[in-house]
Formats: structure tokens, C-alpha cells, sequence
């Protein structure tokens, strides 16, 4: 028999607004333990929440750039649950009026063409977490992410395939990111997803018996989960069991999943309206504001970067996977009027110093105004290829002036042909085993002169400059 | 006269005066706290020391021509469930006996800059579940008229506290009858604001879309003064309402000409005891006669108050309260092996029966499969309780009503017997639910000496015309200072 998977996916990632949903606290990742808190977000007896409205406008954009349909009166509801790491015990989500609803995010799998569907996204605040500690074994809590702005899009059951699943995430990160809204960095768990899975017979119109698996924290174990989690599945219901409804938990070391709790004796959460918050009305005019706030979308600039621009699909792709990388090349761009050259230097020199240098593509820093001087005095052949580089570097890790640098360093090309004439000569004196070659036809020995003038002359002279003066001499001799 | 029978505005003006100084004020009363609280059981923290230094601070601002309230260096108490910056916010719960809050409530912050000397914090029912401060883990406070009984709640302490002398007004908090009642029974006057007037910042939350915090005084004009210094839009409270100030500048010239006073007939029905009756109706013929308006009319949708109101109450609780786990602070028992073991046992040791109750309640009114049935009802019953009241006040300016159904009861005669007890907020819940104020006068003595309150109820930010009416009555009435002569004649 063959088998069909059905997964849903429920996204929450971190808003990048500077503070919490609730309170003045920041939202900035790290920080010593417990020093990121106030009497707020720490659940003390006595405080009050007091919405962001940072946080509503980043959840009308998400809701925007997803095609879905923005709810005009939103309300928030608590969700109460007993655990240490929630300091009031209930957080504050949407059950009852999520801002966005009924959207959808395109996808392409191998060359074909899919729609996911949005069920919802609503606005809720993230919890702590509990460190344990091995020598006390004891278990401490962190309070740092409590309070944290967070959106949760959940996707209708629409995806077939772990490759369905990444390319939607994959989708998802890209807008967001573009959007502003967050920096979907899953290592640090600003962007987590819980994949529901069931399996059913290909053509079955019912769906199976579905688990959730929580805590698969990158693309490449999310494939390996979904992969494992219908195996099992399948191998359940082949052995004549049943699939139970369950919260499975992926463990990394593994390479497997297990159960963490069953759905079928599953919490009360006992939501109810949250009485410290006014409901949020959500104008017209809030929503175009938001639209005219939103920045072009990755697959626009994409389009834009072949079309008008003249790059190859691969450049523009790899130029857009960071919204740090397109910017810059806009910029400079637009200073310079070279993209090609532009891209190959973001392509070719960027990139490796980014790895090289271990930081974050969205937390370095390059001027475009003096890359553009840098790729105009290439372009005039005023510095060479090699001289190119090593300025981009400097500029890069020092941020230096690239003429005074150039200057500085001695790069800038020779513009002295009577000194390009006499190192020629000289050569030519210096070679005479050469010459007879030359004269009596091997081309190499011109390339061999070339190479020997271009030596003496540190590179800096101009090649052509080298090639038509040693021609005229050696016809003259 | 005594510095005790003044009322804190003639106090203030006597601090102004400089016919005493902010310490002798405090000395003063905080000799009297000591002379009889012990057996009153009105305060859970007392601020001698701290009390004497706030006063001089203020003595000196005072000294140095800041112009400040004219409560300044007046003494006063808060009740235990507003947050005091390092003193112990207790709520009378064994499961905050150790909370020091890190902050001040909105409230108080202004009521200490406006120059209050604060001697201290007043008993309370734990977490200001229940109408008799008997539910206290400090012991129940008892009616400075007769300690056999019970002050009412749950601001109990604070009511206590004025009536007996111990401080000249106090903060306490209403969430459906907690300052009406308790100022019912022990012969002071006290106003539940408008839901928003107040900031709840810092008033541990009991059911957060029913709290106020509100003032209790020896008469309204000082309750108005207090409600002036402490309200206002905070942005820290979101239900806090923007753009509206107090303006009591008209409330005080006696007269209740034109007003027109709804009496909703099925108030005054089963249940009533006739010698309350006979004192609120009586007060509504007094304000006939001087110039007042009446009006007759029935409210029946009130009938279903109480239980809209515990099934809101309940259910906003059950969430509120749940942060009380023993993780973070507060208390936490020392038995049990697991995390499961950590919740249940602090949570079934540090909370009190009434509490629990409560809790339970709320879970299950709020449970899946429960809410339609329940809570979605209570909201609904709460929506036309609103409306009724609104087409109430398209008739009339204002209700006057009983506050409770009885005079004090003895201490141990209702805490086994929650029907009981509930169906003793039939007055005041619908205030609540509706959102609306009400100021609580006394209005005579029964027939053991006991004083009988009367609530005036209005519309939506009215409380100018409250206290108006309510001040015309007080000029035209002894009730509030007999009250108070007649308590030194009996227990004190």
C-alpha cells in the first residue's frame, strides 16, 4: 500500500521589536540571567500589561506580505497553565479574534508550483526558560525571554513532503526578515516550529490520527524528523496499531522522536478574555500605513536584479538570501552604476570575509559610497584586480578611506609610460636569450617579457600599457 | 475635641495652620493604633518608625512653602492588597507573608505626594474574598462597635481603622461591595469610582475588570478630596480612562434641588431587615424634603447579580491567582518530591478556604465544556445588568439602595455558610458589573446600635453629583458623627 503525509506546521518566531510586548523591557537576546525583567514581565502581584503597539503593526505586516485578511477588532485571551517558566501562570494569546486570517504563502518544490494556506496568526508573549544546573541538580529559571513578542502562523494541513515543509520555511524566513519583523535565527529560538504529521492511504479522503513534534531546531533536522515521524507512523498502523494523538519531542542526538504528553488527557487551558487589556481596533488607514511601510519583497528583487540589472538568476539569488547583502548592493549600485561588478565583489570577496570572519551577514557594516569608489577606480583600470581586493578587505575590517588607503599602500596603477619605456629596456638588455626567441617566433618569450617588466614594475603598471610598448621595441630592435 | 473625631481635611487645615505638626499628628495616632488595635485587629503592618519620618519629610516640604493637598501631613492607612514599596503587601494571605513589592501602587504614589503620612497597612479578607475580614490569615477584624462582630469586607481593616479612630481616612478597594459594605457597617463614608477613574496599578489584582480602589473617610466630603488626589488616566493601567479629571467644585453647596432619586422598589423586598429598610427610605424621604425628587421603579434583571457576578469574579480570580505557585516568591511548602508536588502543596497550604473555593469555582465556570453554560452567561447577564442601568439613569440621576441587607453580623455566625454570605453583596455586585460608582453614607442605627448604611449608585463618571447629594445629606444629618460618638459610648 502506499502512503500519503499530511503536516501542518505551526510557526512561532520572536518579533524584533527593541522592547517586550507588555512592558519597557528589552527584547535583546542574552544578557546575565534574570537581568532583562521588571515587576511585569516577571509576573509580580499588582502589575499591568500595556500593549506595544510595535507588535500589532509587525503582525499586519506578516499578515499583509501572507495575503491574509486583517481582523479589524482584535482582542487578546489568557491561556492559563501551571509551569515555572510562566511567571503569571497564563499568557496572554488570541484564541477567539487572531489578527490575520485565511492566507497564503507560495511555494516551489523541483519546478512545481504550490499554495499553503494560512489558518491564522495571532499575537502572544513568549515564556522564560529553565536552565538546569548539573552540579546543584537543580533547575533554575531565566525570566530574560519572558514577555517577548511573539507570532504564531499556523498553516493549513497542505504539505505532502519534508521538501513542501522546508521551502515554506525557507519562504516564511524570507519575508519576515525582509519585512523587518524578525530575525528568524533558529539557533537562538526566535524562530521554532512544531510540525503536526499524520499519514493516511493515497487517496483517502480522511485525514489520520495526527502528533505534533516540538523542538526541531533546523531546516535539516525538521526534514529527518518528518522523514522518521511518518516511518513510524506508517510502521503503526502496518503492525495493526493505531496511531496515538500525542506531543512527540525530536531528539537531536538520536535522530528519533518520543512522546512527551498525550493529546487524549490533554490540558484545560481555560482561555478567557483578558480583562487588563482594551481590545485593539485596527483603522483603515492603520493598515495602508503599514502597507506603505513595507519594504520590497525578496522575489520582487529578485526579478527586478535579472531584468533590469542584467544578473543571473543564481547571483540574484544568492545576493538575496540576506536583506543585509541586497540592500548593499542596491546602494552601491545606485552610486556606481556597475551590478555586475558589484555583485562579483559581494559574491566573490564579501561573502568569504563573512565566513572568515565569523560574524552575522545582518550585523556587518560596509560603507556603499566607498565601495562604489573602490569598484570605479577598478573599473578605470586605476587600480588593478588584485589591488581591488585588498582595499575591499581594508574597507571591511576598517572601515578605511579607500583613495588615502590606495595611496597610502602605493596600489594605484603607474601612469608614467617614460618609466614603463626604460623598465622595458632594461628587460630587454637583461633577456637577450629571450629576445632570440622571440625573433625567431615563440610567442611565449613575449609573454615571458611581459611578465618580467610587469615584475619589475611591482604590477602596478597597466598591461596593455606594458604589451604596446614592449612591441614597439622589440619591432624596433 | 478630640484630634480623633476631626475629619482629615480639618486635620490637614489644622497642619496648615500650623496649629500641630506632622509629627504630633502621626503621634498621635499612632498612640490610639496602639492603645486599641490590639484588640481591633484593624492593621497588619503599623509604620511607627517609618510613619514619624514620612511625617517630618512632609513637615519639612511643608516648612519650605511647597504647596501641597490639603491632606498634607494627614495620617492614613492602605489596604493590605495595594503595593507599598518594601513594606509587606500581604493581601491577609499566608501565601504573601513574606511579599515585599519592589514598587508603589499608582495610587500610592499619588496619595504621598500629595503629602500622606502612611501609618500603616489594614486587615483585609484574604485577597478581599469575603464581607466580614474574618478570611484574614491575621485573624478577623472586629466592628469597633461591637466586638462580637464583624467590621464587614473586605476592606474590613480600613473601615475599622476610621470608625475606631485609629487613622482619618484609609484606602481600601471595591471590587463588588469591599468598601460600600464594610463602610455600612461600621458607621464611615466611602466611594467605589467608576471603573477607570482609579489606577489599578498596583492593587493585587482579585477580578481585574470588577477592582477599584477607592477612599473610606469620616464623611464624603473628605472621601471626595482623597478620590481627587488618587485618580486620573496612569498609562501602566490600559483600563485606566484618558481625559477625564474629577471636578468636585460644585458638590459642596448643600443642595439636592431638582435631583432626581430612583428607587428601585424590588431593592427593598425579601430578605431586607426592616430596620434598614426603615433608615435608607427614611433618607430618601429626608432628601424629598429637601428638595429632591422621587421615583419608583423596578429593576429585575439585578435579581441575577450575584451569581453573574461570582461566575465573573470566580473566573478572573481562578486566572489571577494562579501566579502564586511558590516558584518566585510568597509562600512555598518545604514538602513534596516533584515540580507537581511544589504547585499543589504551597498552593492548598497558602491559601485560605474561601480562596480555594473561589478558585475552584472560577476553574470550573471557565473549563471546556463549562464556559457557554457558565461564564458566556455571567457576560451576558453583565451586559443587560449595564443596560438596565443605563435606562435607569435616562429617569433618574441617581439610586438610592441599601448597601447590605443587614447590619454586622456576629464574627463566626455566616463563614460556614457562603450562600449566605454571597447572597449578602445583593446590593452592591451590580455596581460593579455595571462599572458605575457609588458612595456609601450612614443613615441610622438599627435596634442593637448598629449602623445601617445607604449607597447612592449613578452613572458612569457621576461621582460629582454623588457626593453632592450625599454631602447635602451629610450637612442635613448627624448620622456620621453620632456614629462615631456613640462607638466611644459602647467598646471603645
Amino acid at each position: 500500500m502506499s502512503w500519503e503525509t499530511v503536516i501542518g506546521l505551526e510557526v512561532h518566531v520572536e518579533l524584533a521589536t527593541k522592547s517586550k510586548i507588555f512592558c519597557s523591557c528589552t527584547t535583546e537576546f542574552g544578557g546575565a540571567p534574570n537581568t532583562h525583567v521588571c515587576p511585569v514581565c516577571s509576573g509580580l502581584p499588582g502589575v499591568l500589561p500595556t500593549l506595544n503597539e510595535n507588535v500589532v503593526e509587525f503582525a499586519i505586516k506578516t499578515g499583509l506580505a501572507t495575503n491574509c485578511e486583517i481582523t479589524r477588532f482584535n482582542k487578546f485571551d489568557r491561556k492559563n497553565y501551571f509551569y515555572p517558566d510562566l511567571p503569571k501562570a497564563y499568557q496572554v494569546s488570541q484564541l477567539y479574534l487572531p489578527i490575520c486570517r485565511n492566507g497564503h504563502v507560495d511555494i516551489e518544490v523541483n519546478g512545481n508550483k504550490k499554495s499553503i494556506g494560512i489558518h491564522e496568526i495571532h499575537m502572544e508573549e513568549d515564556a522564560g526558560k529553565l536552565v538546569h544546573d548539573p552540579w546543584e541538580d537543580s533547575t533554575l529559571v531565566d525570566y530574560n525571554r519572558c514577555g517577548v513578542p511573539l507570532l504564531e502562523i499556523v498553516s493549513e494541513p497542505d504539505f505532502r513532503s519534508a521538501e513542501e515543509v522546508i521551502a515554506y520555511l525557507e519562504k516564511l524566513r524570507e519575508t519576515l526578515i525582509y519585512l523587518g519583523v524578525s530575525d528568524c535565527k533558529m539557533q537562538e529560538g526566535s524562530m521554532r516550529a512544531d510540525v503536526n504529521l499524520s499519514v493516511r492511504p493515497t487517496g483517502a479522503a480522511e485525514f489520520g490520527t495526527r502528533t505534533e513534534m516540538k523542538n526541531i531546531n533546523s531546516f535539516k533536522a525538521i526534514g529527518r524528523a518528518i522523514a522518521y515521524e511518518a516511518k513510524r507512523q506508517i510502521e503503526q498502523i502496518e503492525m495493526g496499531k493505531r496511531v496515538i494523538q500525542e506531543t512527540r519531542r525530536w531528539d537531536e542526538n538520536k535522530d528519533a522522536t518520543y512522546a512527551m504528553r498525550s493529546k487524549e488527557n490533554a490540558q484545560d487551558y481555560r482561555y478567557f478574555p483578558e480583562p487588563d487589556l482594551l481590545p485593539i481596533e485596527i483603522s483603515e488607514e492603520w493598515i495602508e500605513r503599514a502597507k506603505s511601510e513595507m519594504p520590497e519583497p525578496a522575489w520582487a528583487k529578485r526579478e527586478r536584479y535579472v531584468s533590469e540589472m542584467g544578473l543571473s538568476e543564481y547571483d540574484a539569488k544568492v545576493l538575496t538570501t540576506e536583506r543585509s547583502l541586497a540592500l548593499l548592493f542596491e546602494d552601491t549600485t545606485a552610486l556606481c552604476g556597475e551590478p555586475k561588478e558589484v555583485c562579483n565583489l559581494i559574491i566573490g570577496e564579501l561573502m568569504r570575509l563573512i565566513t572568515e570572519s565569523q560574524t552575522a551577514a545582518d550585523k556587518i557594516y560596509v560603507d556603499p559610497g566607498k565601495m562604489a569608489e573602490i569598484i570605479k577606480l577598478t573599473v578605470e583600470g586605476k587600480i588593478n584586480r588584485n589591488a581591488e581586493k585588498e582595499v575591499f578587505e581594508a574597507l571591511f575590517k576598517e572601515d578605511i578611506d579607500p583613495v588615502s588607503y590606495i595611496e597610502e599602500k602605493g596600489l594605484m596603477m603607474l601612469e608614467d609610460d617614460g618609466l614603463v619605456e626604460s623598465t622595458v629596456e632594461e628587460v630587454i638588455k637583461n633577456n637577450p636569450k629571450s629576445i632570440e626567441d622571440y625573433k625567431g617566433g615563440k610567442q611565449k618569450a613575449f609573454g615571458f617579457l611581459v611578465g618580467q617588466t610587469m615584475r619589475a614594475l611591482k604590477g602596478k603598471a597597466n598591461p596593455q600599457t606594458v604589451n604596446k610598448i614592449l612591441k614597439e621595441k622589440l619591432d624596433s630592435l | 475635641m478630640e484630634l480623633y473625631d476631626k475629619t482629615a481635611l480639618e486635620i490637614g487645615r489644622m497642619i496648615k495652620n500650623k496649629d500641630i505638626s506632622c509629627r504630633e499628628a502621626a503621634k498621635a495616632y499612632i498612640e490610639n493604633i496602639k492603645a486599641k488595635d490590639g484588640e481591633l485587629n484593624s492593621f497588619v503592618t503599623v509604620l511607627e518608625e517609618e510613619g514619624l519620618k514620612q511625617a517630618d519629610e512632609v513637615q519639612k516640604r511643608l516648612d519650605l512653602g511647597e504647596e501641597l493637598s490639603p491632606l498634607a501631613g494627614v495620617p492614613m492607612a492602605i489596604k493590605d492588597n495595594i503595593c507599598t514599596k518594601d513594606v509587606l503587601t500581604s493581601c491577609s494571605s499566608k501565601m504573601l507573608y513574606n511579599f515585599k513589592p519592589p514598587y508603589n501602587a499608582c495610587a500610592v504614589e499619588k496619595i504621598e505626594a500629595a503629602g500622606a503620612v502612611v501609618l500603616g497597612k489594614t486587615n483585609m479578607d484574604e485577597f478581599a474574598m469575603g464581607g466580614s475580614t474574618e478570611t484574614s490569615y491575621y485573624g478577623a477584624t472586629k466592628n469597633p462597635y461591637d466586638y462580637e462582630r464583624v467590621p464587614g469586607g473586605s476592606s474590613g481593616g480600613s473601615a475599622a481603622a476610621v470608625g475606631a479612630g485609629l487613622v482619618p481616612y484609609a484606602l481600601g478597594s471595591d471590587t463588588g461591595g469591599s468598601i460600600r459594605q464594610p463602610c455600612s457597617f461600621c458607621g464611615v463614608s466611602g466611594i467605589k469610582p467608576t471603573y477607570g477613574g482609579v489606577s489599578r496599578y498596583g492593587l493585587v489584582a482579585f477580578a481585574s475588570s470588577l477592582d477599584q480602589i477607592g477612599p473610606i473617610g469620616k464623611d464624603v466630603r473628605d472621601c471626595a478630596e482623597i478620590l481627587s488626589v488618587i485618580s486620573g488616566h496612569d498609562r501602566r493601567d490600559s483600563t485606566s480612562v484618558k481625559g477625564f479629571e474629577y471636578d468636585f467644585s460644585d458638590s459642596f453647596d448643600g443642595s439636592v434641588k431638582g435631583l432626581k432619586i430612583g428607587i428601585p422598589t424590588n431593592f427593598y423586598g425579601e430578605g431586607l431587615n426592616e430596620d434598614v429598610k426603615t433608615s435608607v427610605l427614611g433618607a430618601a424621604k429626608l432628601l424629598k424634603d429637601m428638595g429632591a425628587e422621587l421615583y419608583e421603579f423596578e429593576m429585575p434583571v439585578v435579581d441575577y447579580a450575584v451569581p453573574a457576578y461570582y461566575i465573573i469574579a470566580c473566573a478572573e480570580a481562578s486566572s489571577n491567582l494562579s501566579r502564586y505557585d511558590g516558584i518566585k516568591y510568597g509562600y512555598r511548602s518545604n514538602e513534596g518530591e516533584s515540580l507537581l508536588d511544589v504547585f499543589v502543596n504551597s498552593r492548598s497550604e497558602g491559601f485560605g478556604m474561601e480562596v480555594k473555593r473561589r478558585i475552584m469555582l472560577g476553574s470550573f465556570v471557565l473549563s471546556s465544556g463549562y464556559y457557554d453554560a457558565y461564564y458566556k452567561k455571567g457576560l451576558q447577564t453583565r451586559a443587560l445588568i449595564k443596560k438596565s442601568f443605563n435606562e435607569a439613569f435616562e429617569k433618574c440621576d441617581m439610586i438610592i439602595s441599601p448597601v447590605a441587607p443587614t447590619t454586622a453580623f456576629k464574627i463566626g455566625e455566616n463563614i460556614t455558610d457562603p450562600l449566605k454570605m454571597y447572597l449578602g453583596d445583593i446590593y452592591t455586585v451590580a455596581v460593579n458589573l455595571a462599572g458605575i460608582p457609588a458612595v456609601s453614607v450612614p443613615c441610622g442605627f438599627d435596634g442593637k446600635g448598629l449602623p445601617v448604611g445607604l449607597q447612592l449608585i449613578g452613572q458612569t463618571f457621576s461621582e460629582a453629583k454623588l457626593v453632592k447629594a450625599a454631602y447635602a445629606y451629610q450637612q442635613n444629618t448627624d448620622w456620621h458623627k453620632r456614629a462615631f460618638e456613640k462607638m466611644k459610648g459602647g467598646s471603645l
